[in-house]
């Protein structure tokens, strides 16, 4: 199934991002548009985690707008950044450590249940039918993801490669729009590395959803993404098609540090 | 051998999601319900009742409050005896002040009381955590520990400062006797503990763990942080205020404040941390150990110093009790910090296996 590309659905204007002296986002413009997969390279520091902070509200921008679907935010919140549907994952794993997947993923759902603390306390009426209808969007979620034999697992146990995995897996039961993985395929195997390639572009193919992504891995990011934005010490030195960003003089010098 | 699910399969997700999804903790949970209601009356004694099972399990519901906010939310208190003391406090005014008040209903009303104090008291949590939060906890303590004892309207006026109920009595059944007591505090605990447990294994108990357990990433998915730790604040507070109730209604019958001090705080505190942080049965395990520990050891240490021929005198046995309670603390902490819940988890998982361990 061809993907249609369709409008800009995030444009992210002249944001500026510093910590006391330290300017980690200088003056950034951007734009996601739907359905496509956009990634975000650059050397260590370059300011690409900080962006997708700044994305959904875990950072506040000193200058700049972000604009989701044609309406104008200042800053974001990761509150209201839920809510319009943006999720993300975690570069360092932000797992919840004491919970099994399945309760891990279940948190996923949390904008979607409704029922109040004494329906839940007695569970009746809403909770009851919540935690039922919940669990079986989880289930299909957890077949997708292939960790059926995990499900009941406390997450703390697991494997690195299937941490990852329950993470994708817990931001995919939001149900986002725009979904922004940070560095999804850091310290996998190639196996590893090409499951989750598989599942990003399955979720992506299937679910229509706007990617975001982080990766270090030059082969994936240029097989996997439609347009890459390059940032270099929180500047953007290159935006376009994979071919015109691997082609553009200055990103070959943040690389390889070529000499002048 | 007997204990396993094999053969028990789940059809559906309500059959999976279930509290006890293996049949045979069903029947234990079932056989100790009965044995509770129906033996313990038959067999115990006056003294058993007074000394030993009213105290742990009102203690046991105390706990179950403590767990679900230390426990589950993560979020540090040294206030439990506050919010004991405003739930005993706030129930006796209703029950004294309004005509035709049910016991039932002024200790419900008490546990409101304490929730609502426990949101205020909670709200430094949105900022500060750890001990810190712990820090400002304490003051809950101080304050009600002032309030009760120097605003007279709490205790009513009396001269003593000490206040006191009489003729409790539940839907026209007299709760008087060791045993009706008994079978009320334990009614009351059953009903609360199924209400925690359903609310652990939910969404707002999903959204306690979550804030515990990685704060940025709950927040993320869209978690509230005020409404999860404010919700977790006052669910506890509620169970200790009607902890609080119990205990000086139905335990006590006349207290002043020194029954809800900073030492009723700490013994939550470590109960829980000796039960299991974030683990129902682990409230009642660790209760268990505070509760009934030191009166085994007072019982035993005289006998066992009559075996090798010393005699110990009752201060000695009191000392040696204190002694060897806190040495017992240190050793379970260095051996099994996760408390004893874990090992109880550790030897169902051996059973499982048990006796063909491939």
């Amino acid at each position: 199934m061809a993907r249609l590309i369709g409008e800009v659905i995030l444009d992210l204007q002249n944001v500026s991002l510093s910590f006391g002296g330290v300017n980690a986002l200088v003056d950034i413009s951007f734009d996601v548009r739907e359905h496509e997969v956009r990634a975000i390279i650059g050397p260590n520091g370059a300011g690409k985690s900080s962006m997708l902070n700044v994305i959904n509200g875990v950072y506040r921008p000193q200058a700049g707008e972000i604009i989701l679907r044609g309406e104008h935010f200042r800053q974001m919140n990761p509150y209201k950044a839920a809510c319009a549907g943006i999720a993300r994952t975690f570069q360092n794993i932000a797992l919840f450590k004491g919970m099994s997947v399945l309760d891990n993923i279940m948190t996923g759902r949390n904008l979607k249940m409704k029922a109040n603390i004494f329906q839940q306390a007695f569970w009746m009426g809403a909770a009851q039918r919540e935690e039922l209808e919940h669990r079986a969007k989880v289930e299909e979620i957890i077949d997708f993801l292939e960790i059926q034999h995990i499900r009941k697992t406390p997450v703390g146990r697991l494997p690195y490669g299937l941490q990852k995995r329950v993470d994708l897996a817990r931001a995919l039961a939001m149900e986002p729009q725009i979904l922004l993985l940070d560095e999804p395929m850091a310290g996998m195997n190639i196996e590893e590395k090409q499951d989750m390639s598989r599942f990003i572009l399955d979720v992506n193919d299937q679910m229509g959803t706007t990617i975001v992504l982080i990766e270090h891995d030059m082969g994936v990011v240029m097989d996997v993404s439609d347009r890459v934005v390059v940032l270099d010490y929180g500047k953007k030195i290159g935006d376009g098609s994979p071919d015109e960003v691997r082609g553009n003089p200055e990103v070959i010098s943040a690389y390889l540090g070529a000499s002048h | 051998m007997i204990y396993r699910e094999n053969g028990q399969f789940k059809t559906s997700y309500a059959a999976d999601q279930q509290i006890f999804p293996i049949l045979q903790d069903r029947w234990a949970i079932l056989g100790i319900l009965v044995f509770a209601f129906v033996a313990v009356p038959l067999l115990a004694d006056e003294y058993m009742f007074r000394a030993i099972l009213i105290p742990f399990l009102i203690l046991s519901l105390a706990a179950l409050g403590v767990n679900l906010l230390v426990g589950y939310c993560g979020q540090i208190t040294l206030g439990a005896g506050a919010f004991m003391a405003v739930g005993a406090y706030a129930a006796y005014n209703f029950f004294i002040r309004v005509d035709g008040m049910p016991l039932i209903g002024a200790l419900l009303l008490g546990g409101f009381t304490s929730a609502a104090v426990g949101v205020v008291f909670g709200v430094p949590s949105l900022r500060v955590r750890g001990l810190y939060l712990a820090v400002a906890t304490l003051a809950a303590q101080f304050f009600w520990d002032w309030a009760f004892l120097r605003i007279k309207w709490f205790t009513n006026y009396s001269s003593s400062g000490s206040v006191s109920v009489s003729n409790l009595s539940l839907f026209g059944f007299p709760v008087e006797s060791p045993t009706e007591k008994y079978l009320f505090c334990l009614a009351v605990l059953v009903v609360f503990a199924l209400l925690a447990k359903n609310m652990t294994r939910g969404a707002i108990g999903r959204q306690w763990m979550a804030i515990r357990d990685m704060d940025v990433a709950a927040e993320v998915i869209g978690i509230r942080p005020m409404y999860a730790k404010l919700s977790a604040f006052a669910v506890s507070s509620f169970f200790l205020g009607v902890a609080g109730g119990l205990w000086g209604f139905v335990h006590l019958g006349a207290w002043e404040p020194a029954a809800f001090s900073l030492d009723r705080s700490f013994q939550l505190l470590f109960m829980v941390i000796i039960g299991g942080l974030g683990s129902i049965m682990g409230s009642f395990f660790g209760a268990a150990f505070i509760v009934i520990l030191p009166i085994f050891l007072n019982q035993m240490l005289p006998w066992l110093g009559d075996l090798v021929g010393v005699s110990i005198s009752t201060a000695g046995v009191s000392h040696a009790e204190i002694m060897i309670f806190g040495a017992l603390i240190v050793f379970f902490l260095i051996v099994e910090p996760h408390g004893i819940a874990r090992l109880w988890s550790t030897a169902k998982e051996k059973l499982r296996l048990w006796p063909f361990p491939h």
